[in-house]
């Protein structure tokens, strides 16, 4: 599957904006990124192993928790895409 | 879909020159005579006049939107110039907002111009939003977003939202009568320091004006009541790929300001919501600094004296001090390479990031270290006035 990254976290993925993964559900591709870039994990995940609350993922036009969050199903083609809220400022 | 243009009386007439400037306007069945009015009649908040107000304001008034509201508390930078269209060089050092409204009334004369020169806050917000029919986001930190977001629920202002960040843009409208808001879409926002806004910030100077002219068509069509709202979507906008993406934002039913039972009935401390308190520096830690005179005289007098420079490379190759460049995301993992018996001096742009880097070489043992305050933009300053500043 396609995973979009955006721009904010694009420093962890070595610049990756679209990074292609072998996954069956959004779990594993979470899994697979975090295991391809290490330092994603902590822009991801809480202290607690939780999804971030302010990081949205979204599988094609969905945001996952509106489906079945992690244990999504994914197939051949489908786009995962990691939404950070951005406030759009540029201040130091 | 619930618009305000069905709360709004159908406009006053039009002069004989207005009919001849919205020409082009008046020729469309969509908008014809009686739109031009509901353009006329429409009173639009726009919150900050900087990236996104710029295009925003000129073309609400290019198209004959009656009343403008703008809030803005800030100085034209010479910085701002890149992106900020409705400033102009001979603008830099006024108040935004006098130099705004000169641009506009030139623009248009028919347009009324109602300037806050204010901050936004829990205390003016609800009564200067109320004056209007719906608020354009044009702001740049997080405790002004949910800020707007919650003042537009609570009086029932659309929210007309977007936001910028390198390539990136993002717009939608939030709270219309039936759609999600601003906290459906992100419930709380991150932690400062978090998402790393200062070492990747900057942003490509055209990006607002395309973000910008989405929230613009979005204002204007909820005045007319044409088309399909973005409420209920999230706009994606890639500049590099040239991409548009759209994404499903479904209302929250546990929102806390939009759900059918909401914990927020009233405008709340948005920067201790947000953090902000503690941004200059990881929260509370207060962390031993130099000014810039006194790194000087230690350089000059040959002192031992390690400088450590935690910026970007393509800001080091705008200027630098001849320090180690050592970017502060790659500080952990190359921390062995500083000496903690040397004095060590960090510095950044302005202060901030080399303030992280200090706590955190002071939590990992080092003692001899410090900030340096105003970072090398004070260096510029007060120092060598023949350095580059950005």
């Amino acid at each position: 599957m396609t995973v979009h990254v955006p721009a904010p976290l694009r420093p962890f993925t070595g610049q990756q904006a679209v990074l292609e993964l072998p996954a069956r559900t959004v779990g594993e591709a979470l899994t697979e990124l975090v295991s391809r870039h290490p330092e994603l994990r902590r822009q991801l995940y809480g202290e607690d192993g939780r999804l971030r609350s302010f990081v949205n993922l979204y599988l094609n036009d969905q945001d996952i928790r509106s489906l079945q969050k992690e244990a999504t199903p994914v197939r051949e083609g489908d786009a995962l895409s990691i939404v950070p809220a951005v406030a759009g400022g540029l201040k130091e | 879909m619930a618009v305000p243009a069905g709360r709004l009386p159908p406009g006053p007439p039009l002069s004989n020159d207005e009919i001849l400037r919205y020409s082009r306007h008046l020729l469309m069945p969509e908008v014809a005579l009686e739109g031009q009015q509901r353009l006329k009649a429409a009173r639009v908040l726009c919150v900050g006049a900087g990236g996104l107000g710029s295009p925003v304001m000129l073309y609400l008034a290019a198209a004959g939107v009656g009343t403008l509201g703008l809030v803005d508390f800030d100085v034209v930078d010479y910085t701002n110039l890149q992106r900020q269209v409705i400033h102009a060089t001979p603008d830099v050092g006024r108040r935004k907002l006098e130099s705004a409204a000169e641009k506009l009334r030139a623009l248009n004369p028919y347009v009324g111009l109602r300037p806050f020169e204010a901050r936004l806050g829990s205390d003016n917000a609800l009564d200067i939003v109320s004056q209007f029919d719906l608020v354009v986001d044009g702001t740049d930190n997080f405790a002004t977003r949910y800020l707007v977001n919650d003042a537009c629920v609570l009086t029932g202002r659309p929210n007309v939202y977007g936001s910028i960040f390198r390539f990136d843009g993002q717009a939608s409208v939030f709270a219309t009568r039936d759609g999600p808001c601003y906290r459906c879409l992100y419930p709380e926002p991150p932690p400062p320091g978090l998402v790393p806004s200062c070492a990747e910030g900057g942003v490509l100077g055209i990006l607002p004006g395309l973000v910008g002219l989405i929230q613009a068509t979005e204002v204007v069509k909820l005045v007319l009541g044409r088309g399909e709202p973005l409420a209920g979507r999230l706009l994606l906008v890639d500049a590099l790929g040239m991409q548009f993406r759209e994404l499903k934002i479904p209302k929250n039913p546990e929102c806390p300001i939009c759900g059918p039972h909401p914990t927020i009935t009233a405008l709340q401390d948005y920067e201790a919501f947000c953090g902000v308190r503690g941004e200059e520096a990881p929260a509370g830690v207060a962390v031993p600094e130099i000014q810039v005179e006194e790194l000087k005289r230690r350089l000059d007098a040959g002192d031992d004296l390690l400088v450590v420079d935690v910026r970007e490379p393509h800001e080091y190759q705008i200027c630098n001090l001849g320090g180690l460049l050592l970017p502060l995301g790659d500080l952990p993992r190359r921390v062995h390479e500083l000496d903690s018996s040397r004095e060590i001096v960090v510095h950044c742009r302005s202060g901030p990031r080399s303030a992280k880097a200090v706590a955190f070489l002071r939590q990992v043992g080092f003692r001899k270290v410090r900030n340096l305050a105003g970072g090398i933009a004070a260096w510029a300053e007060r120092v060598d006035r023949r350095m580059p500043r950005y």
